[in-house]
């Protein structure tokens, strides 16, 4: 299984970590999920509704996530995944990535951004089916040059 | 009424990304997914048969918890029910603490 997604998008994420450093960014992963892994042919920013603790939370609102769900659907896409960075800290998942993570199947995109600066970005897909056998894997980037879906 | 069904609950709905159930309030419309679909029973409610505290449900764009009647709210033959799950996650530690994963 491997994260399929364009050099624009991966570039895209990874500057939107960038942009609200010292804060946490996130975003979702629209595109397919295929036999060799989620497929991404865009990404939407999203909102981190955590101002309270943003260097070391984030938290997507659930009606913005419904109304980036509608548009994808509206362009025949699912939700596949999401991404969010880690401020001066390791591009790998913590506890609270961990405690939070509820979409089975979807990928968790972490990028380390350290003094401002994007540094590693690691792909996690959520396996298992209920809270008690969940486990994030980490997943392969496959990095393609069209759209995410041709990979 | 119809029911969205996000990603990773729909390995218990036979794939469907939106589900069509009758009932005229949000309970009997879960309910009646609950009954179409019993897997999902476990993912949605807790024991007690409380929504889960990740699980989030909107009749059209309103979050049915901070509704006047809550789930027993009442609705039409064209409202929507839509099931989210949340996302949220971060370092969630000081920048004095270590990273901690399992």
């Amino acid at each position: 299984m491997k994260l399929h997604i364009t050099q624009s998008d991966y570039e895209a994420l990874r500057v939107h970590g960038e942009e609200t450093y010292p804060h946490e960014c996130c975003g979702v992963l629209l595109g397919h999920a295929r036999d060799d892994g989620n497929h991404v042919a865009a990404i939407v920013r999203a909102g981190n509704t955590r101002t309270d603790s943003a260097h070391n939370r984030y938290n997507i609102s659930p009606m913005e996530l419904i109304k980036i769900q509608r548009e994808a659907r509206k362009q025949g896409y699912d939700i596949v995944g999401f991404y969010h960075s880690h401020p001066d800290h390791p591009a790998m998942w913590s506890s609270t990535d961990f405690a939070e993570a509820h979409w089975f199947g979807c990928c968790y995109v972490i990028t380390s951004v350290e003094k401002g600066k994007s540094v590693l970005t690691n792909a996690f897909h959520l396996s298992g089916t209920t809270e008690e056998d969940k486990a994030f894997q980490h997943e392969e980037i496959l990095i393609t040059q069209a759209a995410g879906e041709n990979a | 009424m119809k029911i969205n069904i996000p990603t990773p609950l729909r390995a218990f709905t036979d794939k469907q990304a939106t589900v069509e159930v009758a009932g005229e309030t949000v309970q009997a419309g879960l309910d009646a997914l609950v009954a179409a679909h019993p897997e999902l029973k476990n993912h949605l409610f807790t024991a007690d048969g409380k929504l889960r505290s990740f699980v989030n449900v909107y009749l059209n764009d309103d979050d049915v918890r901070y509704l006047p009647n809550t789930e027993a709210s009442a609705v039409n033959a064209d409202d929507e029910l839509t099931i989210i799950p949340s996302i949220a996650g971060g370092t969630g530690v000081r920048a004095s603490r270590s990273l901690c994963c399992r």
